[in-house]
């Protein structure tokens, strides 16, 4: 059974969302979105400074089974990435609410956290 | 819920992900299909196969049968023991599949083992093309199958069977199968390491699969098997050939025996293409740069208009970089690139295997 946090917000297409204060939020993908990819090989994240739409797709997480993008759960300016995740992707498979974080957003909209989804109903979503 | 090998219980406790593999419940990988992979490259690992099509050919026609049935020449069977790759062909030379024959003599002819997606047509197929022939096929659905793999493998192997077992294995060869007390051992695979397929009674291979793994023999799901034999440049059945692609364009023309007066089904199509000018070819692809090649991919040439298609890629876990088989025209030249999602990635055309007993072996 895939894990999902009790402290995290979600979206539907699997990525966590945790809200550090100060208007600034970490991305990750969940437990379950790990495991239906498959061993992750390369991740490609996006600049730090750009600026970023909710739903844009933004990232490519490469698994041995597929590619899949990851979208934008908030709008704002990427203001830090995990390079370190780049060079250990399997990392996102070991600790994907861990180490595996893949990057910091500025949030231009801070309602925007509001239409995340919390974990029951991200739990729902995983049905 | 699909067919279950008799070693499905087995896959569960192991932690095993279930997939559907033509109309199988398989483990496509038991927590790492990366880790599978690289225990097998410098180790040894098994799968459980058993969803394998075994066929015996028999009767005094069997050589016949199969000398006309295959693309690839039995008549090379020398003695015993010995194994054949082949290719099935349609009328038109294209693939209706690809298979192992051994020769059998202790069974009365000759075993065949076919792909498990393809059994309801190969079945089909061999018995239509049995009406003139003095022959009989018998599946052999009671057979469990395991494959052990890997540089260890028929070490650790020997040591998990009976004494006669592993008197058996001792005879073996490369690409050698001998029958052995119900079982049936072939030192065969489809990894590009070397090690045993085992095909055991289904109220058997529980104990096996068990002694196997008190003899650190790891299991590993059909995703290391896809990876492992990219890498060895082997062709999957439905991704690489099929009934519209001939031998010749599927990098199998060194499986077809043209040379002598032996007539087989699809030997005129065969003769036909090369003599027009064969259109594809099969090459091998490497990705230097990061990202993974796909199926249905794209290949783009600088020096032809024309358009070759990925029909396997992975993520090579020996390579640590991504590796293809493509069918593409046989008169674009080599520089080329894969339309990866909207992008021309530039690639780099080999010749295949890209992985032998553990080594990078392309040029």
């Amino acid at each position: 059974m895939a894990q999902i946090p009790a402290e995290l917000k979600y979206i539907a297409s699997h990525e966590w969302i945790r809200d550090e204060g100060d208007g600034i939020v970490t991305v990750g993908i969940t437990d379950f979105a790990q495991e239906s990819l498959g061993d992750v090989v390369f991740i490609e994240l996006p600049e730090v400074g750009s600026e970023i739409n909710k739903d844009d797709a933004i990232a490519v997480v490469e698994s041995v089974k597929a590619a899949s993008d990851i979208y934008a759960p908030v709008s704002g300016e990427v203001i830090e990435i995990n390079e370190a995740l780049v060079d250990a992707p399997e990392s996102a498979n070991e600790e994907p609410y861990d180490g595996a974080w893949f990057f910091k957003v500025k949030l231009s909209e801070a309602s925007e956290l509001e239409a995340l989804l919390s974990p029951e109903e991200y739990a729902a979503e995983c049905e | 819920m699909g067919q279950r090998t008799a070693l499905y219980d087995a896959h569960i406790e192991a932690t095993a992900k279930i997939v559907d593999f033509g109309g199988w419940d398989m483990p496509i990988h038991y927590g790492s299909q990366i880790k599978e992979h690289t225990l097998i490259r410098e180790d040894a690992g098994m799968f459980d196969v058993s969803h394998m099509t075994v066929v015996d050919v028999t009767g005094s026609d069997a050589k016949a049968y199969l000398q006309y049935l295959l693309a690839n020449d039995v008549a090379k069977l020398a003695e015993e023991g010995k194994a054949l790759y082949s290719g099935m062909l349609n009328e038109q030379g294209g693939v209706i599949d690809d298979l192992i024959v051994y020769r059998a003599d202790a069974l009365g002819g000759y075993r065949v083992v076919v792909n498990c997606a393809t059994r309801d047509k190969d079945l089909a197929w061999m018995d239509q093309q049995s009406a003139k022939f003095d022959v009989s096929l018998t599946e052999q659905p009671d057979l469990a199958m395991i494959a052990v793999q890997g540089p260890n493998a028929i070490k650790k192997a020997k040591k998990a069977v009976s004494e006669k077992i592993a008197n058996t294995i001792d005879k073996l060869s490369i690409f050698q199968g001998l029958p052995s007390g119900g079982w049936f051992i072939g030192r065969t695979g489809y990894t590009g390491e070397d090690g045993l397929e085992i095909m055991i009674p289904s109220d058997e291979v529980q104990n096996v699969w068990n002694s196997l793994l008190e003899n650190d023999v790891k299991p590993a799901g059909l995703g290391a098997r896809d990876t492992l034999r990219l890498e060895a440049g082997m062709n999957l059945y439905g991704n690489d050939m099929d009934e519209t692609i001939s031998p010749w364009q599927a990098n199998m023309g060194w499986t077809l025996a043209l040379k002598d007066e032996r007539d087989f089904i699809g030997k005129a199509a065969l003769i036909e293409e090369k003599a027009k000018g064969i259109e594809y070819k099969m090459v091998g692809l490497v990705l230097e740069t990061r990202g993974v090649m796909r199926g249905h991919q794209k290949v783009i040439f600088t020096a032809s208009d024309k358009l070759g298609e990925i029909t396997s890629g992975t993520f090579s876990p020996t390579l640590q970089q991504s590796i293809a088989m493509a069918r593409v025209p046989a008169d674009a030249g080599t520089e080329c690139a894969v339309d990866m999602r909207g992008k021309a990635v530039p690639v780099r055309m080999v010749s295949m295997p890209f992985v032998r007993n553990g080594q990078k072996v392309y040029k």
